[in-house]
């Protein structure tokens, strides 16, 4: 085996960070590395945690990595801030919650900065699980940056989702939203301790009887998480919660839903390629070449229009052997 | 090929909790379009260490106001180098007295930044000797 796959299979922290570096870094070497490492992953179970900025999915990412290490299982976790679309910077501060974990050889955390991927994720994040999977974390964590209603690629990515809710962010018509709303494996009402967590319950409760279905589906359930100030009744909440996550793992095993999850993900790996192979380089050479800028003028001028010119890119372009 | 984005942690060793310091230079890391692993305060030495390894940072910046640099400083450089990363740079800032300066430096700390070094002096420090892994 290549010394760079045998390491990342034995866990070693320093080549694993350094691959998910050169991923990010768009090393053309990252690509041929994760074709040797492909056959090694898929046997992890992946954890979405999504909400809104402040909803507090660090403390939550942070109280769930002690709850599946009582477990003794291993941990991953990845956690995505934001980009500046201006200076290309990043603030990753969701560690400053998880520093307790730093020395626990049975947990890896990285950071990943979004880098101009608007889904809630990083574009970088697909292959990020796939290294940590290779590394043999049995749970892998992924705290996506702070959404609003339809960031929601973290479906493709996940087994299971959390969704992450905290009182006083409107009325019952939110709770019917297409998009965040109907992606929650497992809710959790955070700060449950704060006026207006009742009533979000009992909305989420009557948007959930809705839902379609039989008994023998999954219907996600609600998990209340008190104040982390509290911290004997949150780790009690946090305890709960991921027992429910157990609980929608043996779930999606027993129904055969694991394996339509599965696909999802593999289809989502194979879109992150192709745009990565195919849609960066095209769209890199168009704009080195200056050729993007002429083709905008002409457009803007009605030389030509946006349709001819796609026709024409692709004809030139996907004859070549790539 | 694109390049490298320089990755930077910056972190507060010990006790010391004031990090208005630490704050303002991870902000200003982030406008010179660096990736800033911020870890807050009261974190140790081997916490520090194993966090930038996780993180692959190129450099780790410590802030310390309370007095400890000598004492907590070197520990991380030497962290970093029993972990096989002593690659990764070892800056420090704070209230460091010029006479520390000598064994700090021979501890393996790259620079030391005193209060009223520019933000602009410290990025430029960054950008001239640090190259991205």
């Amino acid at each position: 085996m290549d010394s760079t796959i045998k390491k990342i299979c034995e866990g070693d922290v320093r080549t694993a960070s350094r691959l998910i570096r050169d991923i990010e870094d768009k090393r053309p070497e990252a690509r041929a590395t994760m074709k040797k490492l492909y056959p090694h992953t898929g046997k992890s179970f992946i954890v979405g945690v999504t909400g809104a900025p402040g909803a507090g999915k660090s403390t939550l990412t942070d109280a769930l990595i002690s709850a599946f290490r009582k477990l003794n299982k291993t941990v991953g976790v990845l956690a995505i801030d934001p980009t500046s679309p201006f200076t290309g910077g990043a603030i990753l501060g969701d560690r400053i919650r998880m520093s307790r974990h730093a020395e626990d050889d049975g947990v890896f955390i990285r950071s990943l900065a979004t880098r101009g991927a608007l889904g809630g994720l990083s574009y970088a994040a697909g292959n990020a699980i796939l290294v940590m999977e290779a590394m043999g974390k049995d749970m892998i964590l992924v705290e996506t940056v702070g959404i609003g209603q339809q960031e929601i690629d973290i479906i493709n990515h996940a087994h299971s989702v959390v969704v992450v809710l905290v009182p006083g962010m409107g009325d019952e018509i939110q709770t019917m939203k297409a998009g965040l709303m109907e992606i929650a494996d497992v809710f959790v009402i955070n700060k449950a301790d704060r006026s207006g967590a009742g009533q979000l319950q009992t909305e989420l409760t009557s948007m959930l009887n809705l839902l379609p279905g039989t008994a023998n589906d999954w219907k996600p359930p609600i998990v209340m998480v008190g104040s982390a100030f509290d911290p004997a009744s949150f780790a009690e909440d946090t305890t709960a919660l991921a027992r429910k996550i157990e609980e929608h793992h043996g779930y999606l095993q027993e129904s055969g839903k694991l394996a339509e999850r599965m696909s999802r993900k593999a289809m989502a790996e194979i879109k992150d390629a192709l745009s990565s192979h195919l849609m960066e380089p095209l769209m890199h050479s168009l704009t080195a070449s200056g050729e993007l800028k002429k083709l905008s003028e002409k457009t803007k001028n009605r030389i030509s229009d946006p349709y001819t010119i796609v026709e024409e890119i692709a004809q030139r372009f996907f004859k070549k052997d790539h | 090929m694109q390049e490298r984005k320089f990755r930077v942690m910056v972190a507060k060793p010990g006790l010391d909790g004031h990090d208005r310091g630490a704050r303002i230079l991870a902000r200003c890391f982030r406008d010179a379009g660096f990736e800033v692993v911020y870890t807050g305060c009261h974190q140790t030495p081997e916490q520090i260490a194993s966090s930038a390894i996780q993180e692959d940072v190129d450099l780790v910046g410590l802030s310390c106001l309370s007095g400890a640099h000598l004492a907590l400083f070197p520990k991380v450089v030497e962290l970093l180098r029993e972990k096989g990363a002593g690659d990764i740079a070892v800056i420090g800032g704070g209230i460091i007295p010029e006479q520390d300066f000598p064994s700090l430096y021979d501890a393996g700390i790259k620079a030391i930044f005193t209060p009223g070094a520019s933000l602009d002096s410290i990025v430029a420090w960054i950008k001239t000797n640090i190259k991205p892994h």
